[in-house]
């Protein structure tokens, strides 16, 4: 085994070993048993008394709904007005433009969506308080909005009958105070002392040793890097995200990325066992998404480590790889590694251009984006995850010759309905969004916009149709990485762009918690032999089978058109 | 009517009935009851229109042949999802006339409350003619015209035209055997009887009625899996507009037929078609093991129990207690004391009775018993017996009764007796003490006899999940040991009604889902209260109003049939989803390549079928879709085969069979079908 393969590896299994405790932390934290940390009390309690938050007062999903919805749409607003005046607000040193209303829409959706697509360019296209308390405020909210989700479907689960999933007060400042802010504390000082910048000052000047005269760009970094990755963000500071030498200065950072990127969806998988006391469930859930994961990785990293057939043909030698478009402080395998696990877990900060993956890197990447559910974002991974189970148990359980339940609770019409709703749906914006681009780069190439649409694409042909559809898969799943490559600061992208965000953002986290509300509801039913067991190997390969065949599956055409003609007119 | 379970799936009449009615359902109006086949209505209407439209002089949309044939395949497609409804509601139908054929017109006694000459006159007239509160008379020899119940008389019934079943019984008014069934036959004596439905009303024809649709209504989980299933249709609805346009992109011009075909390929049409079929031969299936149902509902319900309630006598022991032993007392001969029983039970005409004397290896007509009194049972004195001329009085009884009647008259009762006694108590036996002049000698042991194979039926019920539970009379202790014996999973004993209702009401609030059966008035609350109630066709007309469910058989093991059939019915839609949805990967792998063959020739590389050109793939997989419904209508009829082995190996057998199955044999199918067409093409 190669030592870039070993380096993976080994990533991999200590981001497994700090989930598990994490898991157990989370949980503890959640059920108010006691943690390390309970000295933040007061800090929780002042908040709730300036905010006139009862803390203790249970909350029914519709409650719970309408508490997380409100207070992201207040974000939305503040941080909307606050883009577009940022060139008359302070803390400007480099005199930053505002931006233009649809771009200001575009990126404060895709921040308060945890999406952190970014259109604009952090270098020039923000201020340092708009990077501070815009961005990564919301990068600390939206990722506490999905945790603060994810417990009321703890809830739900956990008990036998109940109407309270919780309050989402309470949930949401302790997600942000008891588990973000350490954890990003914990790694900014990694990242400080490894030589990402936290300081006010504006660009430096800098003589390189050619002797050129270069600005740099710096500010107020490692603070956002931490909670981009641990939020599963993705936003990075500067445009170059995770590949900017700043961002990610070497293979040390990289790795400590790499864990935090997934750390808390992992954790938080594990931390469902704990909760409600069902770990081989849970342990299931993570041997579904670890299955797809290995698959996914063992994909990319191969095609990524054996280079470009194309080059080869043209007596090139490719010993580290296919090393277009990625840095060689991290080296082939670990891009590779780094782009399924962006793309699992909706975090979207890249540390290389995914545009220049080999075809079927990309495709998987994409499919990754798809599913959306292999450990998935900060808290709505294991919601979107919940869908899947719902259609499984509900097929499942009429394979086993008994009305179709899920711990103890009947699957009924409107529980399907809702999951159907919610798979529907990203089917729909994926490749309703890709029709409609498609659409208009071919009937109206000339259309007398700021960017031609006939000038939209870097790449003609298969590759051209994988940046649309990477553009708007990427939307949809919150994800915010860039296939790159796609002029996309335009109003035609900023504005369906952001729709597709937030419709993909709200329904879906939605959908599962008013499930867990109605599912919680119901009267409970003690298991018999004659239950489907939903912690069973069995059913975990049934999972699998509804993930492929009703997810992957009706992704099938427009991934052929996109990288799988791409890979097959490369190779035959 | 007789069982016919394994008559043909497709006897002649009904296939010529069912195909007349597969082009009655083209119908819009009903058609468009299920979503599913109603977007393949379309597309046949869509690929209509082009085929006219070619005819017009299109050019861009390939062959005028070629697309009448996808237009015929689709058009075929719809006659059979329609035909496997029709075969399911005809065979129901059947089913269920030959059930009404027994109650046609037959001359019925009418009584008139007031006649023309007197009072109560009787005067013969149609059956159709009565109406629910009238009264008839039957007599020995007449047919019973109509449901009622005995409100005189009794009468030996022959019931074999509903239940098969050809021993007759005894029906007779007051208690709870007084329900009467028309088609049935008055084999001896006279009864008068009410009229308790109007014609039209009557269970059977409730349930013709479901199974003809009219009055049909989905299931809970039907209502579910259709929203499912609608969700299938419209992501796949999606997958094919939006191809439009990357067709577009990639300079691919797409057939209409094309993107007909894909779409029709990949919503699952399979159980959509099978949907309705699958529901109805579920009451049909009911139907067959003698079972009317008043609801599809209940059908799907009795798979989802988690309780039985099962009557000790008849369901888990044979009718009646046997005698097993004679235990003669300490220094009594055991002939004489064996004689003694026989003596005293010569004239007790209760089957435990019977069983002593046939115990006793005694011929009664050996015995003269000219001039002995017999005394009979009462519920004051528990006991029975009978005083010989000579003086001998001899008494059979409960323990308590006889000791009150030795010790009254001074003597002593044995200890060894009165161990024996609570020996066999404990062993699940009853015991009877004989007397004699008020001197105890003896014990008789009667044993409950346990039907054969009922172990094994509630181990089968066991391992579906599903809790036994005794209802019996007995004291705690004969309980317990038949229950052990008989291997039920608890029981209730000393049972009176209320216990039953009692029982039922915790079990449903622990979450839990109970049957019962049962047939007597007082059975009438806990069968209502009960999610599934069974009632038995000879109970009294208020529980068979209470229940959802009357059997016809009166045969209390029908439950766990009942079950199994349940359980079938939401297996046979779980299955039959599965293998259609696991179909599209093969369909993909078809359709796909050949979209693109001319624009994207690398394409190719996914048609792993080889099929031979991009027409006759697509053809093979619209024609492989078509033909896999009729293929599967026996199975949607007759339903998936239940197995008890646990929820987990079920799941395991059923994704096995069904989705490693549903993705393998497209590919099979699709490839030989191409193979057929390439001599044609």
């Amino acid at each position: 085994m190669s030592m870039e393969l070993v380096g993976v590896v080994l990533i991999f299994l200590i981001t497994v070993l700090l989930s598990y405790p994490l898991g157990r932390y989370l949980a503890k934290v959640f059920k108010g048993e006691k943690t390390i940390l309970d000295f933040m009390n007061p800090v929780e309690k002042w908040i709730f008394r300036i905010c006139g938050i009862d803390p203790r007062k249970s909350m029914n999903w519709k409650e719970f709904l309408k508490a997380m919805l409100t207070i992201n749409l207040l974000w939305f607003v503040y941080g909307f007005f606050l883009l577009i005046f940022q060139d008359k607000l302070p803390l400007n040193p480099d005199g930053n433009p505002g931006q233009t209303p649809d771009l200001a829409f575009n990126s404060i959706v895709s921040f308060v969506t945890n999406t952190n697509l970014q259109d604009y360019s952090g270098e020039s296209g923000a201020t340092y308080l708009t990077q501070l308390f815009v961005f990564t405020f919301l990068q600390f909210t939206s990722a506490a909005t999905g945790i603060a989700c994810l417990i009321a479907l703890f809830n739900g689960l956990k008990e036998k009958t109940t109407n309270n999933l919780g309050n989402f007060w309470s949930i949401f400042v302790k997600s942000i105070t008891r588990v973000l802010l350490p954890l990003s504390v914990i790694v900014a000082v990694i990242l400080v002392f490894s030589g990402s910048p936290s300081s006010f000052d504006g660009k430096e000047t800098i003589i390189t040793m050619q002797g050129d005269t270069v600005q740099v760009s710096r500010g107020p970094a490692a603070g956002m890097i931490a909670i981009k990755q641990l939020g599963t963000n993705g936003g990075g500071y500067f445009g170059a995200n995770s590949a900017h030498p700043l961002e990610n200065p070497n293979y040390f950072t990289n790795m400590v990325e790499l864990i935090s990127i997934v750390l808390i969806s992992m954790a938080s998988i594990f931390a469902l066992g704990f909760y409600i006391n069902k770990k081989k469930f849970a342990y299931v859930i993570f041997g579904v998404m670890t299955f797809f994961f290995v698959l996914f990785c063992a994909n990319n990293i191969y095609f990524e480590t054996k280079g470009n057939p194309e080059l080869d043909k043209l007596g090139i030698s490719q010993q580290a790889g296919n090393m277009e478009g990625k840095e060689v402080r991290f080296g082939a395998a670990s891009t590779a590694y780094w782009s399924v696990i962006t793309t699992s877990t909706s975090n979207g900060s890249v540390n290389g251009m995914h545009d220049s993956l080999m075809p079927l890197s990309g495709g998987v990447v994409m499919l990754d984006m798809m599913i959306n559910a292999l450990y998935g974002g900060v808290g709505v991974g294991l919601l979107n995850y919940f869908i899947y189970i719902i259609i499984a148990v509900f097929i499942a359980g009429l394979m086993v010759g008994r009305t179709p339940e899920f711990m103890g609770h009947k699957v009924e019409a409107r529980e399907v309905k809702i999951a159907a709703l919610v798979t529907l749906l990203c089917a729909f914006l994926i490749k309703g969004g890709t029709a409609l681009a498609s659409y208009i780069f071919v009937h109206h190439p000339n259309a007398d916009w700021a960017v031609k649409p006939s000038a939209w694409l870097n790449n003609p042909g298969n590759h051209g149709f994988s940046e649309m559809l990477y553009q708007y898969t990427s939307s949809t799943a919150n994800n915010g990485s860039g296939f790159e490559g796609l002029a996309d600061n335009n109003i035609f992208w900023n504005v369906s762009a952001g729709i597709v965000m937030l419709l993909a953002r709200f329904l879906p986290i939605i959908g599962p918690v008013a499930i867990a509300g109605l599912l919680a509801n119901k009267k409970y039913i003690p298991e018999s032999s004659g239950t489907l067991k939903t912690d069973s190997v069995t059913f975990g390969v049934m999972t699998i089978a509804v993930i492929v065949i009703v997810t992957a599956l009706s992704y099938f055409p427009p991934l052929a058109l996109g990288p799988i003609a791409e890979y097959l007119g490369i190779h035959h | 009517m007789k069982r016919n379970r394994n008559s043909s799936l497709f006897p002649r009449d009904l296939v010529m009935e069912s195909l007349k009615q597969s082009f009655v359902k083209l119908k819009p109006g009903i058609m468009v009851k299920n979503p599913v086949m109603f977007t393949v209505y379309i597309g046949t209407i869509i690929m209509l229109a082009v085929c006219i439209w070619i005819q017009q002089g299109e050019k861009s949309q390939g062959s005028l042949a070629y697309n009448i044939v996808i237009f015929s395949v689709l058009f075929v497609t719809l006659l059979f999802a329609n035909f496997a409804e029709a075969i399911a509601e005809a065979r129901g139908k059947a089913q269920a006339n030959s059930l009404r054929k027994t109650r046609e017109d037959t001359p019925a006694k009418k009584v008139f409350a007031v006649g023309e000459i007197y009072v109560d006159e009787v005067k013969v007239v149609p059956s159709s003619q009565l109406r629910k509160g009238d009264f008839f008379i039957c007599e020995a020899g007449d047919t019973i015209p109509m449901d009622g119940e005995i409100v005189e008389g009794l009468a030996t019934i022959d019931e074999s035209a509903i239940t098969g079943e050809s021993a007759p019984v005894i029906r007779e008014s007051g208690g709870d055997k007084s329900s009467v069934t028309g088609g049935t036959k008055v084999l001896s004596d006279k009864i008068k009887v009410q009229v308790t439905t109007n014609p039209g009303e009557s269970f059977l024809d409730k349930m013709i009625a479901l199974v003809e649709g009219a009055s049909r209504q989905k299931t809970p989980n039907e209502i579910a899996l259709t929203i499912l299933l609608a969700c299938f249709t419209l992501i796949f609805l999606i997958v094919c507009v939006t191809l439009k346009p990357f067709g577009d992109y990639a300079n691919t011009p797409i057939t209409i037929a094309a993107f007909v075909s894909l779409y029709v390929c990949l919503i699952p049409t399979t159980i959509g078609g099978l949907l309705s079929a699958i529901g109805i031969a579920g009451m049909d299936r009911a139907l067959r093991a003698n079972v009317i149902t008043k609801s599809g509902k209940a059908v799907e319900t009795a798979g989802d129990l988690d309780t039985l309630l099962l009557d000790k006598t008849g369901t888990i022991t044979i009718g009646n207690r046997k005698a097993t032993h004679f235990w003669a007392a300490k220094n009594v001969d055991e002939k004489i004391f064996v004689e003694a029983c026989a003596l005293a039970s010569l004239a007790d005409a209760t089957p435990e009775g019977k069983s002593i004397v046939e115990l006793s290896g005694i011929n009664p007509n050996n015995f003269s018993t000219n001039g002995a009194r017999f005394i009979e049972f009462t519920a004051e004195t528990r006991s029975s017996g009978i005083d010989l001329p000579s003086g001998l009085k001899i008494r059979k009884g409960a323990f308590d009764s006889i000791r009150n009647l030795v010790t009254r008259a001074g003597n002593v009762f044995p200890i060894e007796t009165e161990e024996r006694v609570k020996t066999i108590s404990s062993n699940g036996g009853t015991p009877l003490v004989v007397s004699q002049n008020s001197d105890v000698i003896g014990v008789i042991e009667l044993q409950d006899i346990i039907k054969p194979g009922i172990q094994e039926r509630f181990g089968r019920l066991r391992k579906m999940g599903v809790k036994t539970v005794m209802v019996t009379g007995d004291n705690p202790l004969t309980a317990k040991y038949i229950a052990d014996k008989a291997g039920v999973d608890d029981f209730i004993a000393e049972a009176k009604p209320e216990d039953k209702m009692n029982y039922i009401k915790k079990e449903q609030q622990g979450g839990k889902l109970v049957a019962m059966m049962g047939d007597g008035t007082n059975d009438a609350p806990a069968l209502a209260q009960a999610d599934v109630g069974v009632a038995m066709n000879s109970g009294t007309q208020a529980a068979k109003e209470a229940g959802n469910m009357v059997d016809l058989d009166n045969d209390p093991t029908k439950l766990i049939e009942i079950v199994e059939i349940g359980k079938q019915l939401l297996m046979t839609r779980g299955t039959l989803t599965t293998f259609s949805i696991a179909n599209d990967v093969a369909k993909y792998f078809a359709i796909v390549p050949a979209l693109f063959i001319t624009s994207i020739p690398a394409l190719q590389a996914l048609n792993i079928m080889n099929l031979k050109s991009g027409q006759s793939a697509i053809l093979s997989a619209v024609i492989f879709n078509a033909i896999i419904i009729p293929i599967l209508i026996p199975l949607a009829l007759r339903g998936v085969a239940y197995k008890p082995i646990g929820a987990s190996a079920l799941l395991r057998r059923n994704l096995l069979i069904y989705g490693l199955g549903g993705i393998i044999a497209p590919f099979i199918g699709i490839k030989l079908i191409d193979m057929l067409l390439a001599v044609f093409m």
